[in-house]
């Protein structure tokens, strides 16, 4: 071997070497949906462009919500980026436990901007950014166009009223000697559950959980109004047992052709409308979410999204995860080796206005227009202190929603009144939001 | 003499045995049906379920290609084996103590070691997280075999202690009488007699430390994870996942069913001794 060979040799040792000891291992906790399973599938060209490797930890929602919050709270540093909802992002940033993301907008090629104003806003807390989204959806009404024509109701173009259109809708399409019910909607108890439905649903018809001063507000006039509406309309047009269905269960009901109609996630569009894994993919349709005395706050919001806890002790290699995670480049993968179709939603404006998308999901353009509609900001009729559609953005919010979701199945399942619900929904929300000083 | 029991009882009993049995066993064969079936069928009215069109393996094969089932089926052979063992090498001496040497307050002893069973575990969690934290425990499978040994050492000296009461001291009198030193009174004369009911003892701290599903998700991340991580990571609320969760929970209890199936009757043999005297 000569001489420059030799070099040449050392060199490459060398450089094999700093590389290996570069190159970082990562901790992702995260929930199993099908957006991560393909984050998951497409990850090891990220691991094979950079070297570095990826230890994922998949958990249910609510396990993940507790390991991830006992982690971060006692800097264990267990994980490197975390998979997070809209509710936690802004909460656990201001509370100092996520790193900031707003170098981001340096990067001209991630392009921050793309990223959906509203969506960027449920992500940041004073006015940082603390997590970059994958997803995000809000809430519209499925519907069968095939029953609709049969029972003669026209597709409601404009925002329609929950009482009377929505009710008589549900009437005239509610059909149990068929299999058909009018509508189905979440009725298992949680504040992820039947209270993500029961929450626009209240702003509808005027409801807010607290006043200005913080005082819950749960024994209002409104949210009775509210609740007596939910109550019949599921216990008259809705599919037995209905306190055991959510998300999930009404999704595989619709699919299956027992309902008629549904209000629910953006984000199950695409599967209700594959014809692989749908019996009513070619008959369904959507409209939006239903008003009453108001349209603010009636359709939820929610994000996924990623973010790195402060306790990681690799943020550069996490950021660099984040960016390709999130970035135009990593949807187009998406489109392109699992189609189109399966790419996540509401998140970047060039990925909605992109031709392959509309093509592949001509309803893209609708769950766009939804989302855009909303405003977590301002989700009421009369002025609220907080953010958040379905949910309150305080840290005592996921023990009230859980409770009150118990009180309203209990009712639905007719084990107590509306009236006794919301009496002891209040009691509970006044005592906890005393307990955490609130109020006096 | 045994009592002549009418026919007529005996199918009743039998019928009503066999009624609990299947209800028993009932959820258990359910999640087998289930992760035969596709995603959609899964999810269907429990009739449909059991008529609906087909059956695959598809679940079992997804499972297989998106989880590390070995890695998580060797950390909790780990975990289990060795928060077994350890527990045993500190509870058969607690256990000779207190059942042949008792002291006046023994028995105080014995029931503040029960006492700890039932503050529930989410009381000390955050103590314990910050010791591993601080001790580089977290997630590792030395931290895991530690906080269950810990956890199942009051039952483990109590069924011990139980066993060891059963066995007439004069035995143990006579061997030391013999010569033998405390070490080989306890090994060689203590121990085979109480096989039955150490095996036992065995046998059901591995199957609660398998089952154990609290301080193994929370102590956990990615390297010491057990079977109870697997299947919790096929757990969601929005998508369907049973037929997949069904097909995790399968390969994770299967282990832990055959080697029960297989000891049964050492099992029962040593829950039931000393019941009758």
């Amino acid at each position: 071997m000569n001489l420059r060979g030799a070099l040449c040799a050392a060199t490459a040792l060398v450089s094999v070497a700093a590389t290996a000891a570069m190159s970082e291992e990562i901790t992702i906790a995260t929930v199993n949906n099908a957006d991560m399973i393909v984050m998951q599938k497409l990850a090891p060209q990220w691991e094979e462009a950079t070297g570095n490797t990826i230890n994922w930890v998949v958990l249910e929602e609510n396990v993940l919500r507790q390991r991830t919050t006992q982690d971060i709270a006692t800097n264990g540093g267990s994980f490197d980026i975390i998979f997070i909802g809209a509710y936690e992002a802004p909460i656990w940033g201001a509370n100092g436990w996520l790193t900031p993301l707003d170098d981001f907008a340096d990067d001209a090629d991630y392009d921050l901007e793309d990223i959906f104003q509203l969506v960027r806003n449920g992500l940041s807390a004073d006015g940082h950014l603390y997590a970059v989204p994958l997803y995000s959806e809000t809430s519209f009404t499925f519907y069968r166009t095939d029953l609709f024509e049969k029972a003669g109701i026209e597709a409601p173009t404009e925002q329609i009223l929950y009482d009377p259109d929505f009710m008589e809708m549900a009437a005239k399409l509610h059909d149990p000697e068929n299999g058909i019910y009018g509508t189905c909607q979440r009725g298992k108890a949680g504040w992820g559950e039947n209270m993500a439905f029961i929450g626009p649903l209240a702003n509808a018809f005027g409801a807010r959980w607290f006043d200005m001063d913080w005082q819950p507000q749960l024994d209002s006039p409104e949210w009775n109004a509210a609740i007596t509406y939910y109550v019949d309309l599921m216990t008259n047009y809705g599919p037995p047992g209905a306190t055991a269905n959510g998300h999930n269960e009404n999704r595989a009901l619709f699919k299956d052709g027992k309902c008629a109609t549904w209000v629910d996630a953006t984000s199950a569009a695409n599967d209700v409308r594959n014809p692989n894994t749908s019996s009513v993919a070619d008959v369904t349709d959507f409209f939006k979410a239903p008003m009453q005395v108001t349209s603010n706050g009636t359709g939820w919001f929610w994000s996924w999204a990623l973010a790195i806890p402060a306790s990681s002790q690799k943020i550069d290699v996490a950021k660099d995860f984040l960016k390709w995670g999130t970035s135009k480049e990593y949807f187009e993968m998406v489109g392109e080796t699992e189609g189109w179709v399966a790419v996540p939603s509401g998140t970047r404006a060039s990925v909605h206005d992109d031709p392959r998308l509309l093509e592949a999901a001509p309803f893209a353009a609708t769950i766009k227009e939804a989302i855009l509609s909303v405003d977590p900001a301002n989700p009421t009729k009369d002025p609220v202190p907080y953010t958040g559609v379905q949910f309150v953005a305080i840290p005592e919010f996921q023990g009230i929603g859980n409770y009150v979701g118990q009180q309203i199945a209990a009712a639905l399942a007719g084990q107590s009144s509306v009236e006794d619900a919301l009496a002891n929904s209040q009691q509970f929300a006044v005592r906890e939001m005393t307990k955490a000083g609130y109020i006096k | 003499m045994a009592r002549a029991v009418p026919h007529k009882t005996k199918v009743f009993n039998t019928a009503v045995a066999g009624t609990i049995g299947f209800l028993m066993f009932f959820p258990i064969l359910w999640i087998l049906i289930l992760s035969f079936k596709t995603e959609e069928d899964a999810i269907r009215a429990p009739f449909q379920v059991l008529f609906s069109s087909g059956w695959t393996m598809d679940s079992f094969a997804t499972v297989q290609e998106r989880s590390d089932y070995f890695k998580h089926f060797m950390n909790s052979v780990t975990i289990s084996l060795g928060s077994t063992f350890l527990g045993l090498l500190i509870a058969i001496p607690a256990a000779w103590a207190m059942a042949f040497v008792p002291a006046k307050h023994t028995k105080d002893v014995l029931m503040w070691m029960l006492s700890t069973k039932m503050l529930p575990p989410v009381g000390v969690l955050v103590p314990i997280y910050l010791i591993f934290r601080d001790l580089g425990l977290l997630d590792t499978r030395v931290g895991l075999v530690f906080v269950l040994m810990m956890m199942n050492l009051p039952i483990i000296i109590w069924m011990l202690y139980t066993y060891f009461r059963e066995i007439p001291g004069e035995i143990l009198e006579a061997a030391r009488m013999d010569g033998a030193s405390l070490r080989e009174e306890v090994l060689y004369v203590l121990t085979p007699m109480a096989v039955p009911g150490i095996a036992s003892t065995v046998l059901l701290n591995i199957i609660l430390s398998w089952n154990e599903a609290f301080w193994t998700l929370n102590l956990t991340a990615a390297k010491a994870a057990p079977l109870t991580a697997f299947i919790a990571s096929y757990s969601s609320p929005e998508g369907l996942f049973y037929a997949k969760l069904s097909a995790a929970s399968i390969m994770a209890i299967a282990p832990i069913l055959i080697m029960g199936w297989f000891s049964q009757k050492q099992l029962v043999r040593g829950l039931t001794f000393g019941a009758v005297k």
